[in-house]
């Protein structure tokens, strides 16, 4: 027919044959796994697999097949209870050396990923996944708040010229030592309209001074509280979206816990290291006054010093002081110095800590000011047949820098190689976690929970899709027919979409699919209508196609616009459920188009083309 | 195969006084029911009570379910935690009003205490692995709050495009018919106290695109027979485009609804929500799209002249005598 180019069928046949291309992956079942991955120390190589081998057959655990791929080692199973029974064998077998955790290992053909193609990834409801139960660590956070009022205090004092013997930690806040009643009142009036947080009462100390108890607000340390767990919150929302993890789900439980589920992930070993490390800086003053030699021979370090040692090993003496700490931190990059071509970190500050760091360098350029890299672990240890829970962290400082001028709000770190500079501007952009959290349960949720699910979709998928084709063939006959066909091509190529930038398939994701086989057909009613009226105003029957599609091309393309336009709104909806039902809503729109359109006129064109016609059958 | 005449000129407008009288009683009820009823809002929304209990035989989560709601507990959802002998409940705590202290406190231990009594009550091998905890409401404040300028932002976009590509006027009865279809599905939801979780939320939006692609439809109509005829009366191009395009609405409409029943039937328990809510909506969605998108856009005053293709002109011909 002559009003469909020929490079249009090119283009229709190239885009089916590639929706089926990538669509195809999602064919073969993942299959269950063990993998088996190295801890510090020890090495994934043909030793460790013969081990396997012989540990599984002396278990009479029947397995499929071992090999290493890159740095792992995968065993694959028949089916979820050997892989269970596997991988319990196989740990204790391992023990400590080894990471054992179970996964579910692709049987996708080689060739068919080396282009790109991959399954589906599949949701925590489909599949399951890890299950990580969080703590944050709300002492920390009284302790921070402790050390900012120690300092505050000390400051508003000396200004008022108030003479003070002692400003501790104390309970619920930090208790001030006085010389007298008349200092004391006006100790209190200065602290009170200095720190309206802090409630103050008079105390007499064991040896009859007269103490000021300033404690934080029950109100505000709530709200810190609150505050530490929305940050971590969010913070731990950026780093998953840092592992390529979509729809996860990260929930606050109770009042110091979250909850972070990863679906489809089985390697816990990875999302523990993302998730447990916590890297900070802080920017402390070097305490030039002190040889940092003598202080770690001698131990002897001024009270309001601390002894740190750098990356090399060698002593420096810091000031207890704080500048600016990592929760000042707006982001961080890795880049490199313009003059020297060295990796550094550009470092930028919010306006609290810009403040702060401008105070300093105002007045201390040509001072050295160094910076503490603080590393938490968290680690879980077994005693006496009780898990304990506690956290390892290393302090080092890893450059100690002269101030070159004046700066504020921006400025960059130096002294890192290429890959520390990377991995701490990663760890420092996705936010600094202002209170650590510790791991205090994890869980892999086996793959067998998303099994009747995933069968549950599937038949809603095929049924709806059976009733639709049934029902437009009977509606619309030959017509009906050709919309049929890129119906079904419009779920393949959904899907294949889908595959191919990796969208995770939920159950709501599932139930957008099937809307989106709904609502595709629309398309094809409005030409088979339009076509319809135009064979009842008397056109004959190839104008009557040419004027159907030309005419409701018009109407499809603003109910489309719009209709994507609140496809987009789901989308940015940001959550979980929503968004995945959202995207795959707004895949099936655009897809739905070409489909719809294009794909049926070049079917009806290639039937009708250079025919003598009568009638249509629409 | 026709089920419509296809010559049918049914005067839908004659009735627009009723059918519009009747939408606005419709969204009143509605409003009231949202209102004065309130959502029964699922636990996405409310946080609630996760309690975890191992068995020492191998449990079934129907089983347990079954246990759960013969005493009383229908709304709890319980999860198998991979294998085969541990469960999660997770229920609101509204469940268990013995619970509920005066001050709207939650004593999540007697609701532990009472599940593991129903638990134990069916089969006695189940215990508490662990305390019981309260979770947190997955919709957080700020996604409630992004999910409003979401909201927002989807409406002023669409108007916008009606409004370059129509007409103003074609833009305000689109948003008011937009009003009317979501206010009347949750209504609806809240009339009939259906839990309202994270998936009818995903369902009302969708009704919300649903709706607008019905209307559009209607509304391309409407312009094209206005640019067509020459002296055109609005209520008589109003009602042929309804009437054209009267097929073309009910059966896009089956064809949805068909897929949504699939989806409820086999779907499974997770996608009942959802599958229900588009039901109702597409109900909704096409009834306004006959009755209350046109009748709305008379009052307007939408008339031939606004809708006729702006023609540049050309100031050479002009000046040509």
């Amino acid at each position: 027919m002559t009003d469909f180019p020929r490079w249009k069928y090119a283009l229709v046949a190239i885009v089916l044959a590639l929706g089926l291309l990538y669509a195809s992956p999602n064919v073969f079942r993942p299959q269950p796994a063990v993998q088996i991955s190295a801890n510090r120390g020890a090495t994934v190589d043909a030793t460790l697999q013969k081990k396997v081998e012989t540990t599984l057959t002396q278990a009479k655990i029947p397995y499929q097949e071992v090999d290493i791929a890159g740095d792992r080692l995968l065993a694959r199973f028949a089916n979820t209870d050997v892989q269970l029974r596997a991988s319990d064998t196989l740990r204790l077998a391992l023990g400590d050396e080894y990471t054992v955790a179970l996964n579910l290992a692709t049987t996708v053909p080689g060739w068919l990923q080396s282009i790109g193609a991959h399954a589906m990834p599949l949701g925590l409801d489909l599949q399951g996944g890890v299950h990580f139960l969080m703590q944050v660590d709300q002492s920390a956070v009284l302790v921070k708040q402790q050390q900012r009022y120690l300092d505050d205090i000390r400051s508003v004092l000396r200004d008022k010229n108030i003479h003070y013997d002692s400003v501790v930690p104390s309970g619920q806040g930090v208790q001030v030592v006085l010389r007298s009643s008349a200092d004391r009142d006006a100790a209190a009036a200065a602290i009170g309209a200095d720190a309206p947080d802090l409630v103050l009462t008079d105390r007499t100390t064991a040896g009859g001074g007269f103490a000021l108890q300033a404690n934080i607000k029950p109100d505000k340390l709530r709200e810190l509280a609150e505050n530490t767990i929305r940050q971590n919150v969010t913070t731990l929302r950026n780093r998953i979206n840092v592992l390529g993890v979509s729809e996860p789900v990260i929930q606050q439980q109770g009042e110091s816990r979250i909850v972070v589920e990863l679906p489809g992930v089985q390697d816990t070993a990875q999302a523990k290291k993302i998730l447990g490390a916590t890297a900070t800086l802080e920017y402390h003053a070097v305490d030039e006054n002190v040889n940092p030699l003598e202080a770690e021979k001698t131990g002897n370090v001024p009270p309001e010093d601390r002894l740190y040692h750098m990356k090399s090993g060698q002593p420096i003496v810091l000031k207890k002081k704080t500048i600016v700490s990592g929760d000042e931190l707006v982001d961080a990059s890795q880049g490199y110095d313009q003059q020297t071509g060295e990796p550094d970190v550009s470092v930028e500050l919010n306006s609290a800590g810009a403040k702060k760091m401008l105070d300093f360098t105002t007045q201390n350029v040509g001072k050295r000011m160094g910076v503490v890299y603080i590393e938490r672990i968290p680690e879980t240890k077994m005693v006496s047949g009780k898990e304990v829970h506690s956290s390892k962290t290393t302090e080092e400082v890893i450059n100690a820098a002269t101030v070159q001028g004046v700066f504020g709000k921006r400025f960059q770190t130096t002294g890192l190689g290429q890959q520390e500079a990377q991995t701490l501007a990663v760890l420092l952009r996705s936010g600094s976690l202002a209170a650590p959290v510790d791991i205090v349960e994890q869980r892999v949720i086996g793959p067998s929970l998303g099994q009747d699910n995933i069968q549950k979709g599937e038949r809603a998928v095929i049924l709806g899709l059976v009733l639709v084709l049934a029902a437009a063939a009977v509606y619309y006959k030959l017509f009906g027919l050709v919309a049929d066909i890129a119906l079904f091509f419009n779920l393949v190529i959904l899907i294949a979409v889908m595959s191919a930038i990796g969208v995770t398939l939920t159950m709501p994701g599932i139930a957008g699919i099937v809307l989106t086989l709904g609502m595709a057909i629309d398309a094809n009613v409005l030409i088979c209508e339009r076509v319809r009226e135009e064979l009842r105003n008397g056109s004959t029957p190839l104008a009557s196609i040419r004027a159907g599609y030309e005419k409701a091309w018009a109407t499809i393309l603003d109910a489309n616009v719009t209709h994507l336009l609140a496809a987009l709104g789901l989308m940015t909806l940001g959550s979980g459920a929503i968004k995945g039902f959202g995207v795959t809503l707004f895949i099936g729109i655009l897809t739905s188009l070409f489909t719809s359109v294009t794909v049926t006129h070049a079917i009806t064109a290639a039937i009708h083309g250079g025919r003598k016609l009568k009638t249509l059958s629409v | 195969m026709e089920i419509f005449d296809p010559h049918s000129n049914i005067n839908f407008l004659r009735w627009r006084k009723i059918s519009v009288a009747l939408s606005a009683l419709l969204i009143i009820l509605s409003v009231l029911a949202i209102t004065v009823r309130g959502l029964n809002y699922g636990l996405d929304f409310t946080g609630g009570v996760l309690i975890e209990a191992s068995y020492q035989q191998p449990v079934d989560t129907g089983e347990v379910r079954s246990a759960l709601a013969a005493a009383g507990f229908e709304s709890a959802v319980v999860q198998s935690l991979g294998g085969t002998r541990d469960i999660s409940i997770r229920l609101q705590p509204k469940a268990d009003p013995g619970a509920v202290q005066q001050n709207g406190q939650i004593k999540v231990d007697k609701v532990a205490t009472d599940i593991m009594a129903a638990l134990k009550a069916k089969r006695p091998d189940a215990s508490l692995k662990q305390p019981p905890d309260f979770i947190g409401p997955q919709v957080g404040a700020e996604l409630r709050n992004s999910g409003v300028i979401a909201v927002i932002v989807v409406i002023v976009g669409i108007m916008i495009y009606l409004g370059l590509r129509f007409e103003k006027r074609f833009a305000v009865a689109a948003l008011a018919s937009e009003v009317h279809d979501t206010l009347i599905t949750v209504g609806i939801i809240a009339a009939v106290q259906r839990e309202f979780d994270m998936t009818v939320l995903a369902a009302v939006l969708a009704v919300v695109g649903y709706s607008i692609n019905d209307k559009v439809v209607v509304f391309d109509r409407v312009r094209e027979i206005f640019r067509a005829t020459r002296k055109a009366e609005p209520v008589d191009v109003l009602n042929r485009a309804i009437n054209s395009t009267l097929s073309r609405t009910i059966i896009t409409a089956l064809f949805t609804a068909i897929t949504m029943a699939a989806l409820y039937l086999f779907g499974g328990p997770a996608v009942h929500g959802f599958a229900i809510t588009m039901l109702i909506g597409i109900l909704v969605g096409t009834l306004s799209s006959i009755f209350f998108a046109n009748p709305i856009l008379l009052w307007l005053g939408v008339s031939k002249k606004d809708l006729m293709p702006v023609t540049k002109e050309n100031p050479e011909l002009a000046r040509r005598p």
